[in-house]
């Protein structure tokens, strides 16, 4: 280990440990009454006002994986990488409408998760399980990829063993289970001036040392050009635009369906803060587009990934043009950046568990103590079993699994987001939707072959349309057709449900739940009928 | 489900709906104004050239962050005219 190594790596140690002291003294943080209930310890007391929830929703949605694959997939792939940009412009006034509806009727009948919401609106326990089961499995390898922007870090300060990443997964799981939600919230702040600072001082610097931006491209299109087989382009080429468009499209539409947004949306204490916050949130959009360059800035300064390990692209990149110390502390950045979507997520999957699995079936008196001590041992349980993935199995595996995650929570998409603009849909016909929609996302997915790892399945996520028979080589989002694919039958199945007159269920909601605002009563909370 | 309507929220949503707040309703003609940053980002050949760039930046770049003003300028128009008619 080099001498610039140790100095990253002691000034990564500092900033974790300050941030790790926040996370257990945040359990005091605006003086919860009691943080044995899922509203306090899941939900930081629904109270958060628009400068908190700006900085926890963004901690959630821009997570450290985003700042460190996007860059690496532009650097790899050049355009196409740079979908994350329109897909985090179209995403909120896409949801402005959707989310406020989804926090009035949750703050009125005291939903902590989609599912929730799903089994009131529906009356059926059957579409909630189906809706928490998706939403767990989307969820998991999603906190796993967290580990995988981390352990990139290390790699790159000479750190090949996974102890460190142990560790610091040990000391998150311990604030987390002793703060819950308060913890990544306040440590949101630390986290987003940190890498504020860092891009700002990167997109100026690097550029500079580097001879501007109009060399880094046409050192990018050299790059491309000289590929053979061709790797990717500066603009996108013919093939890939429906594919980049419907990425974009499908990828918003499925970002507010994981747990782990709604859950950051319904800590919130009122509508405008929400409103607002799709007003503000975009700022983050704008990080991640400078962010996205650095992967031409990374081929032009001649950066090397270490192995085949394609994520390290950045920390080396940092390695490479910055001072020891500023590097550490850009590090640091990633590393804290994990931590506080890990945290949410694992509150998000936890509290589906413990709502729509355990107190649905397990044990259904369940008072909101108990439901509060499940929801914290099974957060722990969630970070460990994200760990294993990492740990044990290859990180490959987990980028893998995320990519399937993305395409199966869109299949929520009928009985969640549409569910809270309309009750048109028969309960068993979302049911279908969902099972069709999971089964030709699964095929699609099943037959993309990966060129880079050799793998013959489940090798991203652009689906050529040759394969349907069409005579073109375009390509499309797998999880855009397969939500169609779902809608289409939820639609023909409610039809002939509802002219076979199949007994629907009932809808515990009424119209004005869905603008209710803070200050109004809310629905004394009534034991779930069996 | 078996479970009775909750009466204590229609009850008074009853007594608002009478009182001096008027029902709430997230109905407006401005909404339509969100379509435009929903739409434009995804149509590529708006924005998939190299020319002209922007500080060295191909146009694919800088116009797609440029639509995040989009997105903010629709976003906040459609809250403030909603807050407007409330108050």
């Amino acid at each position: 280990m080099s001498t610039g190594h140790v100095i990253e790596l002691v000034i990564s140690i500092v900033l974790f440990g300050a941030v790790a002291a926040m996370g257990f003294w945040a359990a005091r943080w605006r003086k919860p009454g009691d943080m044995m209930h899922l509203d306090e310890w899941g939900l930081g007391g629904r109270s958060f006002g628009t400068w908190i929830t700006w900085f926890l929703v963004g901690g959630d949605l821009y997570t450290a994986y985003t700042f460190v694959a996007v860059p690496a997939l532009v650097f790899g792939a050049g355009a196409a990488g740079f979908f994350a940009v329109p897909y985090t412009v179209v995403v909120y006034p896409l949801m402005f409408l959707v989310l406020i509806r989804l926090w009035s009727v949750s703050h009125r009948h005291g939903f902590v998760t989609p599912a929730d919401f799903v089994r009131a609106r529906f009356g059926s326990p059957t579409l909630a399980l189906l809706v928490a089961i998706t939403g767990i499995v989307a969820t998991m390898p999603y906190i796993a990829l967290q580990l995988v922007g981390i352990s990139a870090v290390l790699k790159t300060m000479g750190l090949g063993s996974h102890w460190p990443l142990v560790i610091a997964f040990l000391v998150l799981a311990a604030y987390t289970f002793q703060s819950g939600l308060r913890a990544p919230a306040l440590i949101a702040f630390v986290k987003d001036l940190l890498i504020y600072a860092v891009i700002i001082v990167t997109v100026i610097y690097i550029p500079y040392k580097l001879g501007g931006f109009g060399h880094i491209f046409d050192a990018a299109s050299k790059h491309f050009s000289a590929a053979t087989p061709p790797t990717g382009s500066t603009v996108l080429g013919s093939n890939n635009q429906l594919n980049y468009a419907t990425l974009a499209f499908g990828s918003a539409l499925a970002l507010f369906l994981y747990p782990h947004s709604v859950t950051g949306v319904l800590a919130s204490k009122s509508r405008n803060v929400i409103k607002r916050n799709m007003s503000a949130l975009p700022a983050y959009s704008f990080l991640l587009g400078l962010i996205a360059l650095l992967g031409f800035m990374a081929i032009a300064a001649g950066t090397t990934p270490i192995g085949k390990d394609g994520n390290t692209i950045v920390p080396r990149l940092f390695d490479q043009m910055f001072p020891s110390w500023f590097a550490g502390v850009a590090f640091a950045a990633v590393g804290i950046g994990a931590l506080v979507p890990a945290a949410i997520m694992s509150i998000a999957a936890a509290n589906l568990f413990t709502r729509n699995i355990w107190r649905e079936y397990i044990k259904r008196d369940a008072s909101p103590r108990h439901e509060a001590w499940v929801s914290k041992i099974v957060s722990l349980l969630v970070k460990f079993g994200a760990l294993l993935f990492i740990v044990v199995l290859n990180p490959q595996f987990s980028i893998d699994l995320q990519l399937i995650g993305g395409v199966i929570i869109l299949q929520t998409l009928p009985s969640v987001a549409l569910g809270l603009l309309t009750r048109w849909f028969h309960r068993w016909a979302l049911v279908i939707g969902w099972a069709a929609g999971m089964a030709i996302g699964m095929w699609m997915l099943y037959t993309i072959p990966n060129p880079k790892t050799g793998h013959l399945h489940f090798g991203g996520s652009a689906f050529s349309l040759s394969k349907l028979g069409l005579d073109t080589d375009w390509t499309i989002y797998t999880g855009f057709v397969a939500v169609i694919v779902n809608l289409l039958v939820a639609v023909i199945a409610t039809l002939i449900l509802k002219a076979a007159k199949a007994p629907d269920g009932a809808d515990a909601t009424t119209a004005d739940d869905y603008t209710a605002d803070e200050g109004d009563p809310k629905v004394s909370e009534v034991p779930v009928a069996v | 489900m078996t479970e009775p309507e909750p009466g204590g929220a229609s009850g008074s949503d009853g007594a608002e709906t009478s009182g001096d707040v008027p029902r709430r309703s997230d109905r407006s003609a401005w909404n339509w104004l969100l379509l435009l940053p929903i739409v434009i980002p995804l149509i590529t050949p708006l924005f998939n050239r190299d020319s002209p760039r922007l500080g060295g930046i191909p146009m694919f770049y800088w116009l797609q962050i440029a639509f995040i003003v989009l997105g903010v300028g629709a976003t906040t128009i459609v809250y403030r005219v909603g807050k407007r008619r409330r108050s």
